[in-house]
């Protein structure tokens, strides 16, 4: 690198007139520190992680370690039903959560973006749970679902339900609670990105369409849906990863349980490492995990045509 | 509301399109004022319900007496809080959460301002490998890379420190926070800092005066969103710190939630205490954080 830089420098000097005033090493400069601590912080591990995946390492079991090829792998795939399981859980907990809070997200914006009476009392109030953490989220759940004292026995009281049910211990409800249980936070940030950019779309659009007398679904289609376009895919994509990734909450609310029956691939990856302590085979999920959510992202910034015509 | 009424009755095609008085700034546009207000209120107050119903659940349980069902935390007590503050050491968590926030915020906006300014204004060769390597962090998973990190920190002896927490949240702020960062410079016109330097300003000093006023919003936004994100977050603290008076809110929360008979009135009280500084903060952030938004991170 030092080389090259030496050699190409000799016939470089009046290349660019613009930046004339400032030395060229300032922008190298200015990314520097970014650069580092990217590059020591998640570079460096990204890559110690594709390096134990091709091992076996696990503390616990010394004499196993060494050099694995792909045998980490091959066991995922054909060996391990679990590693099946909480890839389906994953897929089906984000397909779900996301378009849920999409849909939510954009009713939300849309209602909070109109003048009414209280309006910054209201969004304040419904964007709120946003800035609640997974943890404390859970807390919160934890006491709504809780079976002696929780939401379920006033409901029970008043005919819903049965007392002494808890939701989150129960295999066929703990999906559904888990996801309102998320929902409550999630939806704001979509409302609050959704809503950002619909103060941006030109009130002369509207007028426009409004004398040409275009109805309201109309302007919604025509004028609202497109310019909200890109924003709602990245927001989408942003979401999707993050709640694949994210562990906080259901590590807390659930704690993958009960059965494993909410267990997503991140989760089982911090399980076979902190508590397995088999850090070659969760290398290798975390491995596959990364390739999914790449190409996962690949496809879908292809297929929605994320930033069309503009660039 | 009665003038918006005797507005809407004057019909639209009566006169020509460009000889319309002009609307009063400032107020949102026509078609979707026309919306009945239950369709607002309605939806909304169902909406509301489904937000405050835990918040009042969670104050529920702090206030009220502890054995108590009453729906109404009368009489109110904080002996919970008192509990959760000193028996369970929330109150040194707090002192951690503080530290660890704001030093994250500090470091992520100023990293982040040097790269989102070389990103926004020049032109270099790495330029889009390094915009490559923003957009492919954000696919790397903070949690998946405990281990190695884990391994780094105890290289570094920082293991049972605050710094490794610090360190690891502002590393993966940092993408996120360049990308808005330097959307918002791109929006300050590159003549206004031009015009400072004919005007005998270095670059520095142009910056100073001219861009980072201007960048407020989007700083404001940049630093909340980290300092938010640091506070919440908590697989870091949990794995770097095993010293308990290192620890910070959201792993004493957890402590609380995975004892063996959850005690509710604490977890409530805990849940709060937790809440309180990004309540606060968000509160205050708030109107920035909606026009920082639509600067910076949609017109990217």
């Amino acid at each position: 690198m030092a080389q090259a830089a030496a050699v190409a420098k000799p016939p470089a000097p009046p290349r660019r007139r613009r930046a004339s005033a400032t030395p060229r090493r300032l922008p190298y400069l200015l990314i520097a520190p970014a650069a580092l601590l990217m590059l020591g912080f998640i570079a460096y591990p990204v890559v110690s992680v594709f390096y134990y995946s091709l091992q076996h390492y696990n503390p616990t079991k010394p004499w196993r370690n060494g050099f694995a090829g792909f045998d980490n792998f091959v066991h995922a795939f054909t060996e391990d039903p679990l590693f099946w399981d909480t890839l389906v859980f994953s897929a089906k907990w984000v397909i779900v959560e996301v378009s849920l809070q999409l849909l939510f997200g954009l009713a939300l914006a849309l209602i909070v973006n109109q003048t009414f009476v209280g309006r910054a009392l209201g969004r304040a109030l419904v964007f709120s749970p946003w800035a609640v953490s997974g943890v404390l989220t859970s807390a919160i759940w934890v006491l709504l679902y809780n079976s002696q004292t929780g939401i379920t026995r006033y409901l029970a009281d008043m005919g819903i339900g049965e007392y002494g049910t808890s939701w989150l211990s129960d295999t066929s409800t703990v999906f559904s609670a888990a996801i309102v249980a998320d929902l409550w936070r999630g939806v704001p940030f979509f409302a609050i990105l959704i809503l950002a950019d619909l103060q941006s779309i030109s009130k002369d659009l509207y007028e426009a369409a409004e004398v040409d007398g275009a109805s309201r679904v109309r302007q919604f289609v025509h004028i609202t849906l497109p310019h909200l376009k890109d924003a709602i895919i990245l927001s989408t994509l942003l979401r999707a990863v993050w709640e694949f990734n994210n562990v906080d909450l259901l590590y807390t609310l659930t704690g993958g349980g009960p059965a494993g029956v909410t267990t997503t691939l991140p989760l089982y990856i911090a399980n076979t490492s902190v508590d397995a302590h088999n850090f070659g085979y969760a290398s290798a999920l975390t491995t596959v995990a990364f390739v999914i959510l790449l190409f996962c992202s690949m496809v879908y910034l292809r297929l929605s045509k994320f930033g069309g015509e503009s660039k | 509301m009665i003038t918006k009424d005797a507005e809407r009755t004057v019909p639209v095609t009566s006169a020509p399109a460009a000889e319309e008085p002009p609307q009063r700034p400032g107020k949102v546009h026509r078609a979707w004022d026309e919306v009945p207000r239950w369709h607002i209120y309605l939806p909304l107050s169902i909406y509301l319900v489904f937000t405050l119903v835990p918040f009042y659940w969670i104050l529920l349980f702090a206030l009220r007496k502890p054995g108590s069902t009453s729906l109404v935390p009368w009489p109110v007590t904080f002996e919970h809080f008192e509990k959760v503050w000193n028996e369970r050491s929330f109150g040194t968590y707090f002192q951690n959460s503080v530290l660890v926030g704001v030093v994250t915020l500090l470091m992520t906006t100023l990293v982040a301002l040097a790269g989102g300014y070389a990103l926004a204004r020049f032109d270099f060769k790495i330029k889009r490998g390094f915009m490559l390597a923003l957009l492919c962090s954000q696919f790397v998973p903070g949690a998946l890379l405990l281990v190695p990190l884990f391994q780094i920190f105890a290289e570094l002896q920082m293991i049972n420190s605050l710094g490794s927490v610090i360190l690891a949240e502002t590393v993966f702020q940092l993408p996120l926070s360049i990308i808005l960062i330097s959307n918002f410079i791109k929006n300050v016109p590159y003549s206004l800092e031009e015009a400072a330097w004919v005007d005998g300003c270095n670059r520095f000093t142009a910056f100073r005066v001219v861009v980072l006023p201007l960048l407020r919003p989007g700083l404001i936004a940049v630093g909340s969103f980290a300092f938010v994100h640091s506070w919440n977050h908590f697989l870091f603290a949990l794995m770097f710190l095993s010293n308990q008076e290192k620890q910070t809110i959201p792993v004493g929360l957890n402590t609380l939630l995975s004892a063996d008979s959850v005690d509710l009135g604490a977890l409530a009280a805990g849940g709060i205490i937790a809440a309180v500084p990004v309540v606060i903060v968000f509160a205050f952030i708030q109107k920035w954080l909606i026009t920082g938004f639509s600067a910076g991170a949609v017109k990217g």
